[in-house]
C-alpha cells in the first residue's frame, strides 16, 4: 500500500511527446482514475508509474522511494491488461500462481494464496482449466487475480472493462470497487469512460494531448471545470457555451452579452475579449417569461428527463428539463440559468476565470 | 457482416474439387511410389521394358544397399563355405559373396548430425534474432532485415567456390561442424523471417504482464513467448530440416569422406555390379523417412503455421 507522486513527468517517443511535465499526486489506498481521450497520454503515464516505459526525464515516487529507473519486476507492482493477458499456455490456477513463483514462495503457500484470492473473487470452481474457453467476466477475475495474489503496493489498469460488453461492464465495475475497498490497495485505473471515471473515481486526473488538464474529486471537476477541454470532456451531454465578446472586472457579480445581464458567482479574475458563458444543461431552465430568448430546434426523450436543443443568439445549447414540462421543436422559449454554477472561460486560453465558487478546486493546481 | 457470403458448395463443386485434389495427389505420389516399388524389385525387374507393374518382391536391392560385395566366378563360389546368414544367401544368388557392411549406415547418420544439428542451430539463432527484432528498437533495423534476407536472392550454389577456399583454409572441409555451420547460415534468413512473423502476432502484453508479475525479459521470453512460438518454431524447423536433409551440390563439393551425407552418397551405389537401381532407390526410400516422421509429428504445427494469423482468434 503506497501513496505514489508524479513530478513533471515527460515521454518523447522520437518526435512525438506523449506525456508533457505531468504532475499529481495519488495518495495511499484511493482509487485514481487517469482519464481522457485516446491518445491524450495516460496509458502512457499508467505504463511509466508501472515500469513497462522509462520516463525521459521526471520523476516517480513510490512509497517515497525514487523508481523511474528501475524495471517494472523491482517496483512491486500489478498491472491488470485490458485484452488481460493471461497466460494462453497456462491455466487459471498456474496464472493466479504466476507472480507468487518469481518470488521463489514455497508450494504449500502458493497453493493457500490461490485458493484465498480464488473464494475472493469466487472463481474457486474454474482453478484447473484452461483459460482459453473461459467468458470475458471469469478472465477479468482471472486477472484481477493475478494481481491481487501477491499484495503489491499499488494495482495499474488499462481500461480493465473495455473488453467487457455493456451489461457486464456495470456489474464487473461494482465488483472491482468494492474489491478495492476490501482491500483497501492503492489504485490507478486509465479509462476514456467519463461516467465510468467519475462512479468509481475518488480521485480524477483529465488528461489531453500529454498534459494534466485537472485533478480532483469528481463532483468537483464536474463542477467546477478548469478548463473548456475538462467542460466538454466530462458530462453528457456536455457543458453549454454561451460565447460572447465582452469583459469581466474582478468583482463582477454579473455579466452582459446580447443586450441581457446574468448573475455570475463573483469574479476575482479579470478578462477582456471573447469569453464563454458555461452552464451545465441541468442548470438550464425553460421559462416564457425570460427575456433570453431561443428557439427550439430538438426534444430527446429520456424518460424521467429529456434534452431539449435550443438555437440562441449566442450559439446552440442544451437543457437538461423534467419530461413533465411540454416543450415542442419550433417553440419559442425564455432561459435562465442558475447563477451558483456559472463558470466564465476565456476561449483564447481555455481556461475558467477564477471566482469565488471555483477557486477552492482550482487553486490547488 | 463481410463483404462477400459464404455459401456452402454445391453437390457438383464438391465433385470438382475432390477430383482435382486426388488428381493432384496421384501425380505427386506416383514417382514415390514408383521409387518404393523399385527398392522392391529385382535388378532385372527394375529396368526391364515395357515398366513392370506386379512383380515379385526382393530385398536385393536393400542387401546390396547396406552391403559391400566382390563379385565371383561360380567355380570360385564352389570352393566356398554355404552361406550362413539369409542375406548372405541372397547375394550368392547374384553371383557375389558380401565382403563388409556398405558406408550406407554412416554417411546416413551423417545426414541426421548434419540435418538436425543445422536445423537447431538456425531454430536457435533465428528465435533469438526475430526477438530482437521484433520487440526491440534495433538501429537500422529495416537494413539489416532487408540484408539478412538478400542473403537468399541469389542460389547458395553461386557463392561455392569462395566457401570451397574458406573451408579449406579454416580446416572445415569433410567436417561435420563446417556442414552444420554452412546449412545453418543458408537456413538463418529464412528462419529470422519466418519467425519474427510468428513472435510480432504474439501480443506484447503477455511478456509486459511477465515482467510486472516479477520475471526478467530473458525469463518472459523463455517461459512465455517461446511457448506461444511453439507453432512457427515447428514449422520453421520442417522447412529448415527439409532444406538441409535434401542439399546435394554443397554436400558433393565439400564433403567425400567422413562427413559426407546421404544425397552425394546414394548415386555412387550405382556401379558396384552394374547398375543397381534397386539399390539406389532402397536408399532413397530409406532416406526420406526421417523427414516423414519429423513432418509427421508436427504437422498439427505445420497446418497451423502456415495459416497462421489468417484466422482471428
Amino acid at each position: 500500500m503506497a501513496q505514489i507522486i508524479i513530478k513533471n513527468l515527460r515521454k518523447d517517443f522520437g518526435d512525438f511527446t506523449a506525456v508533457k511535465a505531468s504532475s499529481f499526486t495519488i495518495e495511499d489506498g484511493e482509487f485514481f482514475m487517469l482519464l481522457g481521450p485516446s491518445g491524450c497520454g495516460k496509458t502512457t503515464t499508467l505504463r511509466m508509474i508501472a515500469g513497462l516505459e522509462f520516463p525521459t526525464s521526471g520523476e516517480i515516487y513510490i512509497d517515497g522511494e525514487e523508481v523511474s529507473k528501475k524495471r517494472a519486476s523491482q517496483r512491486d507492482i500489478a498491472f491488470v491488461f485490458q485484452m488481460f493477458a493471461l497466460y494462453p499456455h497456462m491455466n487459471v490456477r498456474q496464472n493466479i500462481s504466476y507472480p507468487l513463483k518469481s518470488q521463489g514462495m514455497p508450494k504449500a503457500q502458493i497453493k493457500a494464496k490461490v485458493a484465498e484470492v480464488a473464494r475472493v473473487l469466487g472463481i474457486e470452481d474454474i482453478l484447473s482449466k484452461p483459460v482459453g474457453g473461459l467468458s470475458g467476466g471469469d478472465r477479468q477475475r482471472v486477472a484481477l487475480g493475478r494481481a491481487i495474489v501477491r499484495e503489491p503496493k499499488a494495482f495499474m489498469m488499462d481500461e480493465p472493462l473495455g473488453a467487457l460488453d455493456a451489461e457486464f461492464r456495470e456489474h464487473m465495475s461494482k465488483e472491482l470497487r468494492a474489491l478495492h475497498d476490501r482491500i483497501g490497495a492503492t489504485t490507478v485505473y486509465v479509462t476514456h469512460d467519463q461516467l465510468e471515471a467519475m462512479q468509481m473515481g475518488d480521485k480524477i486526473v483529465v488528461m489531453n494531448h500529454g498534459s494534466v488538464e485537472q485533478f480532483g474529486v469528481p463532483q468537483q471537476i464536474y463542477d467546477w471545470p478548469a478548463t473548456m477541454f475538462v467542460a466538454e470532456f466530462i458530462g453528457s451531454p456536455s457543458m453549454n457555451f454561451l460565447h460572447f465578446n465582452g469583459e469581466v472586472a474582478k468583482g463582477d457579480t454579473q455579466v452582459s452579452f446580447n443586450d441581457q445581464s446574468f448573475d455570475i458567482p463573483e469574479q476575482l479574475q479579470a478578462a477582456t475579449g471573447d469569453l464563454a458563458f458555461g452552464v451545465r444543461p441541468e442548470h438550464v431552465s425553460l421559462d416564457e417569461t425570460n427575456p433570453y430568448k431561443g428557439e427550439v430546434s430538438a426534444v430527446e426523450y429520456l424518460g424521467t428527463t429529456q434534452i431539449v436543443t435550443i438555437d440562441s443568439a449566442n450559439g446552440v445549447l442544451k437543457a437538461r428539463v423534467s419530461s413533465a414540462q411540454a416543450v415542442s421543436v419550433g417553440q419559442n422559449v425564455g432561459l435562465a440559468f442558475n447563477p451558483r454554477t456559472i463558470s466564465i472561460f476565456d476561449t483564447s486560453s481555455g481556461m475558467a476565470l477564477l471566482s469565488e465558487a471555483n477557486k477552492g478546486v482550482l487553486d490547488h493546481g | 457482416m463481410s463483404g462477400h457470403s459464404v455459401t456452402e458448395p454445391s453437390n457438383r463443386q464438391k465433385w470438382i474439387s475432390g477430383l482435382l485434389v486426388i488428381t493432384y495427389a496421384v501425380i505427386t505420389i506416383m514417382p514415390l511410389l514408383w521409387i518404393i516399388a523399385t527398392g522392391f524389385k529385382s535388378p532385372e525387374d527394375a529396368i526391364s521394358y515395357p515398366p513392370k507393374v506386379v512383380f515379385e518382391p526382393s530385398v536385393e536391392g536393400y542387401v546390396n544397399l547396406f552391403t559391400a560385395r566382390t563379385r565371383v566366378t561360380p567355380s570360385m563360389e564352389e570352393t566356398l563355405p554355404p552361406p550362413d546368414t539369409w542375406y548372405e544367401q541372397i547375394a550368392r544368388e547374384s553371383g557375389t559373396v558380401i565382403v563388409g557392411p556398405s558406408r550406407y549406415g554412416q554417411r546416413f547418420l551423417n545426414s541426421v548430425i548434419i540435418g538436425f544439428g543445422s536445423t537447431f542451430l538456425s531454430i536457435f539463432f533465428g528465435t533469438l534474432a526475430a526477438y530482437a527484432f521484433s520487440r526491440f528498437r534495433v538501429p537500422i533495423k529495416d537494413d539489416l532485415l532487408f540484408f539478412i534476407l538478400s542473403t537468399r536472392m541469389m542460389p547458395p550454389i553461386a557463392v561455392a567456390i569462395p566457401i570451397f577456399l574458406m573451408f579449406r583454409q579454416l580446416g572445415l572441409n569433410d567436417t561435420h561442424l563446417g556442414m552444420i555451420l554452412l546449412y545453418t547460415a543458408v537456413n538463418l534468413s529464412l528462419s529470422v523471417w519466418l519467425l519474427k512473423g510468428f513472435i510480432d502476432e504474439i501480443p506484447l502484453e503477455y511478456e509486459e504482464a511477465a515482467l510486472i508479475d516479477g520475471y526478467t525479459r530473458f525469463q518472459a521470453f523463455y517461459k512465455v513467448v517461446l511457448p506461444q512460438a511453439a507453432t512457427g518454431i515447428a514449422s520453421t524447423a520442417i522447412f529448415c530440416l527439409i532444406f538441409a536433409w535434401n542439399e546435394y551440390a554443397f554436400a558433393v563439393l565439400l564433403t567425400s569422406g567422413t562427413a559426407q551425407t546421404a544425397p552425394p552418397f546414394i548415386p555412387t551405389i550405382i556401379g558396384v555390379g552394374g547398375k543397381d537401381w534397386p539399390a539406389v532407390a532402397a536408399g532413397a526410400t530409406l532416406f526420406l523417412i526421417p523427414v516423414m516422421i519429423f513432418t509427421i509429428l508436427l504437422r498439427k504445427h505445420l497446418l497451423r503455421g502456415i495459416t497462421f494469423g489468417a484466422v482471428r482468434k
